[in-house]
């Protein structure tokens, strides 16, 4: 049986056990039907010329872990960003575990999304913008008919959420095959703010898929950072698919750090609904073995005076590959629009390859959009410059690399962050040059 | 009164195909539809050996199991294969000596098209091949030609004379089952041009074919194939036009550049079909297939001037399989009123140490759409490959719209590629700055847009670049100097 069918079989089971109202039935009833119109998109599809599911549709995946999945603190308290204070929002195998979790209902909400799809008093939320912005393409739709459980962020206006919070999911490696469908819903009503930073984390190398989806709701004058940490174990593949709706004046920056997973797919599209606005979209993929990134990025100018902004780096070693498909859209009424987008790659080994797909697509004549796309190495020369100075050849190329990617690091806000990324891309290229990068 | 931009919008709408007439030239045209029974009357009517009418028949069984490609950024009415005549020749098949035998009307059309044959053989040294509806007409300069041991000819007569060439490069760049078109095309190609420039050999004078389409109903699928032994210099030029007509003419060329060991081809194309009325009704569909193969340390060198057509479907390619060869990639694309262009390039690094550079500028106008579509792939033993790419759209009111669709492919390590892209409109300060030193609004959009499109027109030949030029201001009316 495919995963496809199996998917359609286990549907309805998994409808009779869930305890929702009818609105939110409805809009399961009819993403299940998206999904098996469309299926799982293959390389025939544009979007996914240069990505194959097939590696990941083939296994038997089981759709909920049966197995007893707790797991110590101390085991896991190196995924944690521990040096400041955050929310929590920890799920195990897709689980909720209040244990590990630190939630809020005082003034914001940061809690569940199961409880906010099944008390009355979420409802009105639920009912503006649950699986409002988010496309009905195949993979959103197929998450939104299985969507339980995942974060819910509510930040009322002109409220600020004063720590971050940090939503992580483990996956024990219980289940030998494990499909996860987390499901986020962040909302930041008029002049919020809020940071959230995103981690999936697979605790064995048991085969673990994630299809998750996020929607980002930013209203007038609201900021929104969203940072996702991606280094996960070698069998560990996620698709993620984050949709953003931005309102007048509001600024929405999200950070992709892509350093390990089997598979990692990012479809990130921002819809600029108001004018006035910024669009963040920063990336840094340093990756090796046969892992595949793949950024997928949509920037859709709705509305006059807005800025989007992109850049992504990548380091590609060994047999890895990297794709990069960015797209620009400006509407025909979307005038005085400037839109930034760059891709920069270096391929570190013979059988490395990189796919880049920048595209423009432009209706309306009064803007300044730009893209700009490189494939390069190393500077020999600089190389030479610090081994004559008695750095090493590692630790010079360790340095040259940092420096490449330093630009997405420095509009990091939390410094603590900044610090955990830093060091992680230092182990990343192994080296240890007596001070931090 | 000062002129604005909707005076400019206005202009661009209501400006007229100078082009537009219409030959009354007795023509032997085949009936519409399209079998196997066509294509093997196609060339016996051609007096073509058999094994070319096997290779016509090979390509016409392919193109059957093959579907029409949509991935284009276009949107037209699919052309019905079996309404258009593949085959229309003048019947006054002309076998001249002198230009005085040539049909006077014919030479009226020429002076029209503002390539009047004796003025340019005269002043410009150009050798003409003209094809007009698909059958070579004449051929000048041929005797300069021959001395230094080129041929050029068309592509029947090389099919006669030179089979062995022929046989040899035909199919080898473009294969018959490449895409949709290229198999049509390979099945009903009516003629073309042939040219051959021996080892060493710096071809004199720069080499040139007019395409013209002229009757109603009538497909026009010429096939160029142009061969640059080792260590040989050809410049090519083509330039196209038709006649007005309502119904939508189909246009499905192919072009094969091969360039043998440290050969040079320079290949130049400015394009004027009719792009259809104000309405966005008739023109021609454009469906072209053009490739060149590049052996060690050659070049070859695609300009191309697009202003007309109603669907333009185009991508001159380099395949850079020898070491340290060289593609580049010069456009203009002007699209005004309904048209449709989506083209670019493919630079496919087979080679080591190859470069490749594409430089590309769309101007949109009217309701129109102009997308750059290309590919750069860097094959895994193309060590030290480079490509430069830079793509600039300008766009002239807000009805029309720009895309850019790269494809970046990178397999080797040292391989190093830079794309750049840019969209903007025509800067209301640059219009001020004219303005202020007495240059008026019209002249001031002239200005830009030549500076803007310079780099592209300065690499076409003296006598291209001047006519390229008149194209310009011919599409955007009123706004180029």
């Amino acid at each position: 049986m495919s995963l496809k069918d199996k998917l359609l079989s286990s549907y309805l089971t998994f409808q009779e056990n869930t305890d929702l109202d009818n609105s939110i039935h409805d809009i399961k009833d009819e993403a299940i039907k998206v999904f098996e119109e469309h299926g799982f998109p293959t390389r025939k599809d544009e979007n996914w010329k240069y990505t194959s599911l097939n590696s990941l549709t083939k296994p038997d995946y089981s759709l909920v872990s049966h197995a007893d999945d707790a797991i110590e603190f101390k085991d896991v308290k190196k995924y944690f960003l521990n040096d400041i204070d955050t929310y929590k929002i920890v799920f195990i195998d897709g689980v909720y575990s209040s244990y590990l979790s630190e939630t809020t209902h005082d003034g914001v909400d940061v809690c569940l999304l199961s409880s906010a799809l099944t008390k009355p008093k979420f409802k009105q939320v639920i009912d503006v913008y649950f699986n409002k912005i988010a496309k009905k393409e195949s993979l959103t739709a197929l998450n939104t008919a299985f969507a339980k459980e995942g974060a819910y962020i509510y930040v009322p206006k002109s409220r600020a959420v004063n720590k971050p919070i940090q939503i992580v999911h483990f996956s024990t490696g219980n289940e030998a095959n494990l499909m996860l469908q987390p499901r986020n819903l962040i909302v930041a009503e008029e002049n919020a703010e809020v940071q959230v930073i995103e981690r999936h984390q697979s605790l064995n190398s048991n085969a673990v898929f994630t299809n998750s989806v996020t929607e980002i709701y930013a209203g007038k004058h609201a900021r929104v950072d969203y940072y996702k940490i991606q280094n996960d174990k070698e069998n560990a593949s996620l698709i993620d698919n984050t949709h953003i709706d931005q309102q007048e004046s509001s600024e929405v920056s999200v950070h992709t750090f892509s350093f390990g997973g089997k598979l990692t797919r990012n479809n990130l599209s921002f819809y600029q609904n108001g004018e006035h606005n910024n669009s963040i979209l920063k990336g840094i993929t340093i990756i090796e073995d046969k892992q595949h990134v793949d950024h997928n990025t949509l920037v859709h100018h709705k509305q006059p005076n807005c800025e989007s902004h992109q850049d992504y780096k990548g380091i590609f070693d060994d047999k890895s590959t990297g794709v990069f498909n960015g797209k620009v859209v400006v509407d025909a009424i979307a005038q005085k629009i400037n839109a930034y987008q760059s891709n920069n790659n270096i391929l570190i080994s013979d059988k490395a390859s990189i796919n880049s797909k920048p595209q423009l697509e432009i209706f309306a004549d009064d803007v300044r959009c730009s893209h700009g796309c490189t494939i390069g190495q190393l500077d020999e020369d600089a190389l030479f410059y610090m081994r004559t100075r008695g750095i090493g050849v590692k630790e010079g190329r360790a340095l040259l690399m940092y420096a490449f990617a330093n630009n997405v690091l420095e509009s990091v806000k939390i410094p603590q962050l900044k610090a955990r990324i830093t060091n992680l891309i230092a182990d990343k290229l192994g080296v240890n040059i007596g001070f931090d990068l | 009164m000062a002129y604005t931009e909707d005076d400019l919008e206005k202009e661009l709408a209501t400006k007229e195909y100078k082009y537009g007439f219409y030959t009354d030239i007795e023509s032997e045209t085949f009936p519409n539809g399209l079998n196997e029974d066509v294509v093997r009357a196609i060339s016996l009517k051609k007096g073509e050996p058999e094994w070319m009418t096997d290779w016509r028949i090979e390509a016409f069984r392919y193109w059957q199991t093959m579907e029409e490609p949509e991935w284009a950024n276009v949107h037209y009415a699919k052309p019905d294969f079996q309404n258009i005549s593949y085959y229309s020749a003048p019947s006054k098949k002309p076998k001249y000596d002198s230009l005085d035998e040539v049909d006077p009307e014919l030479l009226d059309t020429f002076k029209r098209l503002g390539i009047s044959l004796d003025e340019q053989k005269k002043l410009a040294g150009v050798a003409v091949d003209v094809v007009m509806d698909s059958v070579s007409v004449t051929t000048t300069f041929k005797k300069t030609l021959a001395e230094k041991g080129i041929i050029f000819c068309s592509i029947s007569e090389a099919i006669k004379e030179h089979p062995e060439l022929v046989k040899k490069y035909i199919g080898s760049v473009v294969p018959q089952k490449d895409n949709f078109y290229a198999a049509l095309n390979s099945a009903v190609f009516s003629d073309g041009s042939f040219c051959y420039i021996p080892k060493g050999v710096r071809c004199p004078m720069e080499l040139s074919t007019y395409f013209r389409i002229n009757q109603a109903g009538t497909g026009q699928f010429e096939r160029t194939l142009v061969v640059a032994d080792a260590g040989s210099y050809v410049s090519y030029l083509e330039g196209c036009t038709a006649p007005s007509r309502d119904e939508n003419q189909l246009h499905a060329a192919v072009v094969e550049l091969i360039a043998l060991d440290d050969a040079e081809i320079k290949y130049s194309t400015v394009q004027n079909w009719y792009p259809g009325n104000d309405q966005g009704k008739g023109g021609v569909y454009n469906f072209v297939t053009k490739r060149g193969l590049c052996e060690k340390n050659a070049k070859i060198s695609w300009t191309q001037v697009e202003t007309g057509s109603a669907v333009t479907w185009k991508y001159p390619s380099c395949i850079l399989k020898g070491d340290n060869s060289i593609g580049e990639f010069y456009s203009i694309a002007v699209t005004n009123n309904f048209q449709q262009a989506d083209t670019g390039t493919k630079m496919i690094h087979i080679g080591k140490n190859t470069k490749s550079t594409i430089i590309s500028k769309g101007i949109s106008a009217g309701q129109s759409q102009n997308s750059y579509r290309g590919l750069v792939q860097i094959n895994s033993r193309a060590e030290n490959a480079r490509n430069f790419s830079q793509c600039d759209s300008l766009l002239m009111g807000n009805k029309c719209g720009a895309h850019t669709f790269p494809y970046i492919e990178a397999k080797n390590k040292t391989a190093r590629v830079e794309h750049e892209a840019t969209t903007s409109k025509i800067g209301e300060d640059q219009i001020f700055y004219c303005n202020q030193r007495g240059i008026d609004t019209e002249k001031a959009i002239a200005l830009i847009v030549n500076g803007f499109s310079k780099e592209v027109l300065n690499k076409l030949p003296m006598e291209f670049a001047v006519e390229a030029q008149k194209l310009l201001e011919i599409s955007l009316e009123g706004s180029v100097g």
